[in-house]
């Protein structure tokens, strides 16, 4: 592990571990109103100044880092899995089944991204709870952010389905699931565990893009999405500079998650 | 060969509309409200006629005969009318596609130069510490949110072109950047170079053959990047472009103007993708 991937690890593991110890680091929550202190700048009792309705800057960045921190990763897990199933699937059982899943993903492939989410995201009630808005939403990034790693892993499932341990295996009887199962899958394990981490920081990035035009996370929940909703009431970058807090944040995780994914990943991709 | 292309691109595009057109019916069939008419509220009118206008409603109860009649007003350029802003989706997309296609072609262009400057000096001068800069400051813009570096635009009064420039140019840079440190070292490009040929000869006779095709597929994906990027950047810009108004339509949950918006975003993705497709199928028989 080369020493940028070690920094990378630290600043995840602090962050992490920061935004687990939330309930303990800020005790009265990322609800609370101080109403006597809106909008008030950094203090010894709120850290990063409180906002306009008077809540805690500090708590609300701790809590809203726990719900990406912890949302982003699932859906990356359930876009990875759909991946394998629909781009594995497709490039084990290769012929037309792989030409008929392939157009359907370069079909998603050709809508923009926000377009789709958007879309998707208006398809769904914009009055939900705050906790059902955090679900939906990541929700929708899970079900929809399949289509590139689908791509990867039909044609790195294409490739084993030539070669020749497959073939032996074919030859010595194993077929259909077992063959797809015991023999495929596990050979596509790098290129899992790659599109999982390539897909982390696209989704955080995302919610984030969704907060700030008021599609992410419902109020009160926070979120980063939500928490960068504030600098659109800035009017100059110097004026209240700890209001960046969220976005040096979100920055340096995102840049951790990218330092994470090593060469030989990226080989794998 | 390249007629099969053509002709493959072209399916491609029609299964585009009839699937986006079905999709986009049932979406608007089941859309809140669809079923609900305010000419009942009309106090004039007295139950036959009430009755007249349900029964004339009952028609698109069939999914499949909204679905054709959709089409074919589709086909005649009558895309419904949006419920959010009472217009037909057709004049609000005409008086706001100049606007868009402005800002992403301007956009385009200043992240194709971008790129490609940092992309072909880094592969020029092969010092260390430039490539890492240049990496760093890609790499720092693609961990920004679009969505902030459309705010950050607005504080500084930065256009929204530029704006739309640096969302697209980290995505450009990183593969342009590969390419050419890829093509340079090439056995035929260090024997040129041995032989005291200049650089831009280089660059033009024996880099860009070997690159253009990649690079055209990234040009291709650039477009479907630079697309996005407009929702955040006229949203947030103020700028009454399609991007705007894909915004508004999702706030408003106005689905008949957004998923007419989403398809034609998509022919154009699939225009662009495809148009960039042929183009490097010629260039690779050329020097085939």
């Amino acid at each position: 592990m080369n020493l940028w991937r070690k920094l990378a690890c630290a600043v995840l593991v602090l962050v992490i571990g920061a935004s687990v110890a939330a309930g303990w680091l800020a005790p009265a929550g990322y609800a609370k109103q101080y109403r006597e202190e809106t909008n008030s700048p950094p203090s010894h009792a709120h850290w990063f100044g409180t906002d306009e309705i008077g809540r805690d800057r500090f708590a609300r960045v701790l809590y809203g880092t726990r719900i990406s921190l912890l949302l982003a990763p699932a859906a990356a897990l359930l876009s990875t899995l759909m991946a394998a199933l629909i781009g594995g699937l497709a490039g084990y059982l290769g012929g037309a089944w792989s030409r008929v899943a392939m157009t359907v993903t370069d079909l998603f492939l050709s809508l923009p991204w926000l377009f789709l989410l958007i879309t998707a995201r208006a398809l769904m009630p914009l009055n939900v709870s705050p906790l059902l808005s955090v679900l939906v939403t990541f929700l929708l990034l899970g079900l929809l952010g399949w289509t590139t790693a689908a791509r990867v892993l039909c044609a790195s499932a294409g490739s084993l389905r030539s070669s020749d341990f497959v073939r032996q295996a074919r030859a010595a009887g194993i077929h259909g699931q077992r063959l797809f199962w015991i023999h495929v899958v596990p050979n596509l394990k790098p290129v899992l565990y790659a599109q999982f981490w390539i897909s982390i920081p696209v989704f955080i990035l995302s919610e984030a893009n969704l907060g700030i035009l008021g599609l992410g996370v419902a109020e009160p929940m926070p979120s980063w999405g939500s928490l960068l909703k504030e600098l659109e009431g800035l009017v100059s970058v110097g004026e209240e500079p700890w209001k960046f807090v969220p976005l040096v944040l979100l920055v340096i995780v995102v840049t951790s998650f990218h330092l994470l994914l090593s060469r030989q990943d990226e080989m794998a991709v | 060969m390249l007629r099969w292309k053509i002709v493959g691109h072209v399916l491609a595009l029609l299964a585009t509309v009839l699937l986006g057109g079905l999709l986009s019916a049932t979406l608007v069939r089941l859309a809140p409200g669809f079923d609900v008419d305010e000419q009942e509220l009309d106090p004039h009118l007295n139950a036959a006629s009430v009755q007249a206008l349900r029964a004339a409603r009952q028609q698109h109860d069939n999914v499949l005969r909204f679905y054709f009649s959709y089409m074919n007003r589709a086909a005649h350029g009558d895309f419904g009318t949006s419920l959010a802003l009472g217009q037909p989706v057709r004049t609000l997309l005409r008086d706001r596609a100049p606007l868009t296609l402005r800002l992403l072609s301007l956009g385009l262009g200043l992240a194709w130069v971008l790129a490609l400057t940092m992309a072909l000096t880094a592969a020029w001068l092969r010092l260390s510490a430039y490539d890492a800069l240049t990496t760093v400051v890609s790499g720092t813009f693609l961990c920004i949110p679009a969505a902030v570096l459309a705010l950050l635009s607005v504080l500084w009064n930065v256009p929204g072109a530029l704006a739309i420039a640096l969302i697209v140019f980290p995505s450009i840079y990183r593969y342009a950047r590969n390419l050419l440190a890829k093509s340079y070292s090439l056995p035929h490009i260090l024997a040129a170079r041995a032989k005291g040929l200049g650089e831009a000869r280089i660059l033009c006779w024996h880099v860009v053959p070997v690159v253009a095709p990649q690079l055209l597929a990234v040009a291709g994906v650039s477009v479907s990047v630079a697309i996005g990027a407009t929702i955040p950047v006229e949203a947030l810009c103020g700028l009454a472009g399609i991007g705007q108004l894909a915004w508004q339509a999702a706030v408003a949950r106005d689905l008949p103007l957004l998923v007419n918006i989403t398809i034609l975003v998509t022919l154009v993705t699939l225009l662009a993708n495809s148009g960039a497709d042929l183009i490097g199928h010629i260039v690779r028989g050329q020097r085939a």
